[in-house]
């Protein structure tokens, strides 16, 4: 292709793209596949070697395309036909073995199986099927408003075509050739939009901070080092639409006058980095990056840094000094790298999901993007739902929705008729909220006051088989062990921290530890270098506050309610219940069980581990849990 | 070619090709590490020589980052990830029982360096938790017994 020197062009190319879809989507059968890393873990490679062999057996022409993550996760593999002039029509859970079928029953039969249908999505003409529910009516999508993940599972990643046909690039095009970098800067401005990737500061001021500071080169930076267990909202993006995160960099590159950038994207994301090259090269053989783009004067040029496995490396300054090929250690703010960033230069760091609706914000413009969410957070929040929910997965809802809303409808409750006990936001540096903070609105501002923090997008549901205590102690143990050890609070902090946890879930414990636990989380907070040392605590002490309760209990009674800590109970058979049916003696990895078949099994106390392998796979209720005082806890059968 | 069969001859094309770049010295030690599967103390001393930087400064980057290994590794790298959303779901069985079938440790490898047990945290796949990843495979909804079956089936 060859690379396009005015706007002209770039629109033509637009138009061409647009008209190959509609003639596609009007006269040819489409089958989609999502192929997110998520796509694939749940076997969509398999899918698609049948559905190939499946297609060759029926002598039918149809044109592959894989997209990115949806959201749905919890429906993956996900398959959608769209078959001429019809919208799309998606079918879920689709393993090998119903592939045929689908195709038989759909493009042999002509029929929908609707015994996999989820629902339609009507392609370029706005048309519907009769019957089938469209995704704006499935509880799932209702009340999501996609901006940043606009494209996500809807175009092929990998074409830059169908990004441009989908009002691609058109964002860039106003910026270079309607707007002077300050004019893009007070949009940005206009429109309130705030940081995703934690801290909530306002990006539009942010870059005029760099703009402004003397220095050159200047640099942008994206922050891709997505490192919160429990999140992949930045992953789905760079996966599913990485040119709408090329637009934003290239637009802030222009707004700040940076003629240089860096995606730093953490190496775990092998199809991410993968998918960003692939758009990197698009986009540079378009001549949408590199010198004079597109004709404007403007020139950008972008990099791939992959991460080398180090949490504290989404931390603005260690990110920076990764970069620079040392360690990842971060260090005093200010200079803030908007004055003395990468190579003592100005630099401008902002996540993923930031440039991505910074280019959303340029396509419409700042009174479209600030009329959606709340006062002070304006616009939508993109989270990574997971953990004890039905629909698990990717979410983007306005700004100041309730968690009860984000968790009872877009994710349909809790699984397995269990109860619900807490939600964590914000991932290890974030915080929890029990049941009655759940209309909490959420916003930046709001939960922060509730006690738990926006973060960068995890959110993770634990239902009353989670032990707060040691969910805490879990979180804390990821947190210190990525501590880079230059500052001391955080370094020895979080061990002593840790070592207060490990004690209590061990039930060792003493009603001066959670005292204790107060005491260095103060330290921390007020003494860290960095936001890892200083939130550390956050997920301790929001439990300690919400979940004091469950604490006492624990350093108290030797109580562990959820049954998690060892060594606060022993497992037991009831020899009434049992059959003697073998399934926990098969399950037992230390051969604590002994017994026949057909006759009641024991539990050897001195090999038990108390794993609880046991009391998760008798289906009768047979295996008792006993804590070291009373009360003990039966499973039901 | 030395006695331990490290053929520091294959650094010079990364060498070469990072030679004018500021700062690429993770670039080199990942690219050096697909070379051997891990770094080797003959391969870092080669860097040192040839980039003009501190061998201590080289090791200082090496030991801070999870991704490299100064140790040889398994002919199999299996990550089971503790994430947040697998740990919930299970994932500290997955690793025990990795443990007890293969005779290893995470963090470590089996005698015969067959198979590496990693922890990781989070691949970002918490939808389909508890996940693992054998070599470059990722597998969703494991349990313990597919998990181990996977790995047993690898050649």
């Amino acid at each position: 292709m060859p690379v396009l020197t005015n706007i002209e062009e770039l629109r033509e190319l637009r138009d061409k793209a647009r008209a190959e879809i509609t003639e596609r989507e009007e006269n040819k059968t489409t089958i989609i596949l999502g192929m997110g890393t998520c796509g694939i873990a749940a076997g969509a490679y398999e899918v698609e070697a049948e559905l190939q062999s499946e297609l060759e057996k029926h002598n039918i022409t149809a044109e592959l395309i894989s997209v990115g993550c949806i959201g749905m996760c919890h429906n993956e593999p996900l398959l959608d036909i769209q078959q001429p002039g019809l919208p799309r029509i998606t079918y879920t859970n689709v393993k090998p073995k119903i592939v045929g079928k689908i195709i038989e029953k759909h493009l042999v039969q002509g029929e929908y199986n609707k015994r996999w249908i989820y629902g339609q999505l009507s392609s370029g003409n706005g048309k519907f099927v009769e019957g089938i529910p469209a995704y704006e009516e499935l509880p799932f999508y209702n009340k999501q408003v996609r901006i940043a993940l606009k494209n996500c599972g809807i175009i092929d990643p990998e074409s830059i075509e169908e990004y441009l046909a989908s009002d691609g690039y058109s964002g860039l095009e106003k910026a270079l050739f309607q707007m002077g970098p300050e004019d893009v800067i007070q949009e940005i401005k206009e429109s309130e939009l705030r940081g995703r990737g934690g801290a909530g500061f306002l990006t539009g001021l942010k870059w005029e901070f760099c703009r402004k500071a003397s220095g050159s080169p200047k640099y942008v930076i994206c922050n891709a080092d997505e490192g919160d267990p429990g999140a992949f909202m930045d992953r789905s993006v760079l996966e599913g639409d990485p040119h709408a995160l090329l637009e934003g960099m290239i637009i802030a590159g222009y707004a700040i006058g940076a003629p240089e950038g860096y995606i730093y994207c953490r190496a775990e994301y092998p199809l991410a980095i993968d998918r960003l090259k692939i758009a990197i090269k698009q986009a540079y053989e378009l001549g949408i990056l590199g010198e004079n783009i597109l004709g404007s004067g403007f020139s950008f040029n972008l990099k791939i840094k992959e991460g080398a496995g180090a949490f504290v490396c989404g931390e603005e300054t260690a990110l920076i000094a990764s970069i620079e090929g040392k360690r990842g250690e971060p260090r005093p703010r200010p200079p803030y790298p908007a004055v003395s960033g990468l190579w003592g230069k100005p630099t401008n760091v902002n996540n993923v999901k930031s440039f991505a609706i910074a280019s959303q914000i340029m396509v419409n413009d700042a009174n479209w993007f600030n009329k959606i969410g709340t006062e002070k957070s304006k616009g939508t929040a993109v989270f990574a739902l997971t953990g004890k929910i039905e629909h698990t997965g990717l979410i983007e809802v306005p700004m100041g929705i309730t968690m009860r809303e984000i968790i009872y409808d877009v994710g349909g409750g809790i699984p397995d008729k269990k109860q619900f006990k807490a939600v964590q936001t914000g991932g290890p540096l974030g915080g929890c909220l029990p049941e009655d903070a759940l209309d909490t609105p959420v916003d930046f501002d709001s939960l922060t006051e509730a006690g738990a923090t926006m973060g960068s997008g995890g959110m993770i549901v634990v239902d009353q088989d989670t032990c707060m205590v040691e969910f805490a102690r879990y979180f804390l143990t990821f947190a210190s062990a990525e501590s880079c050890g230059k500052c001391v609070p955080c370094r020895i902090g979080g061990q002593r921290l840790l070592e207060v946890l490990i004690r209590i879930t061990n039930g060792e414990g003493t009603p001066e530890d959670l005292d204790e636990i107060e005491r260095i989380s103060e330290f921390m907070s007020e003494g860290s270098l960095c936001a890892l040392g200083q939130l550390t605590p956050g997920p301790v002490i929001s439990s300690l506050r919400f979940f004091r309760e469950e604490y006492k209990a624990h350093v108290n009674e030797n109580y562990c309610q959820a049954g998690v800590c060892e060594g606060m109970f022993t497992y037991e058979i009831v020899p009434d219940r049992c059959t003697g049916c073998g399934l926990c003696l098969k399950e037992c990895t230390t051969e604590a069980i002994i017994g026949e078949k057909k006759v009641v099994h024991v539990i050897d106390q001195s090999k038990c581990i108390q794993c609880g392998a046991c009391y998760d796979v008798c289906n009768l209720g047979a295996v008792l849990v006993k804590r070291k005082h009373e009360l003990p806890l039966v499973k039901t059968a | 070619m030395d006695d331990r069969g490290i053929d520091v001859g294959l650094l010079e094309p990364i060498l070469l090709e990072y030679q004018s770049q500021k700062g690429a010295v993770i670039p080199i030690l990942q690219r050096a590490q697909d070379i051997y599967g891990y770094l080797p103390e003959e391969a870092m001393n080669e860097i040192a020589k040839k980039s003009g930087l501190s061998i201590s400064q080289l090791y200082g980057v090496a030991t801070f980052y999870a991704q490299f290994h100064l140790e040889p590794r398994g002919r199999h790298i299996i990550h089971v990830c503790d994430g947040t959303a697998c740990h919930v779901s299970g994932a500290p069985k997955l690793v025990q029982a990795v443990e007890e079938e293969f005779n290893l440790e995470a963090g470590g490898s089996d005698p015969d360096y067959q198979y590496t047990l990693e922890i990781v945290y989070c691949l970002g796949s918490c939808g389909l938790a508890p996940i693992a990843l054998i070599d470059e495979q990722v597998y969703g909804n494991t349990t313990s017994d597919s998990l181990v079956k996977q790995i047993k089936e690898l050649d």
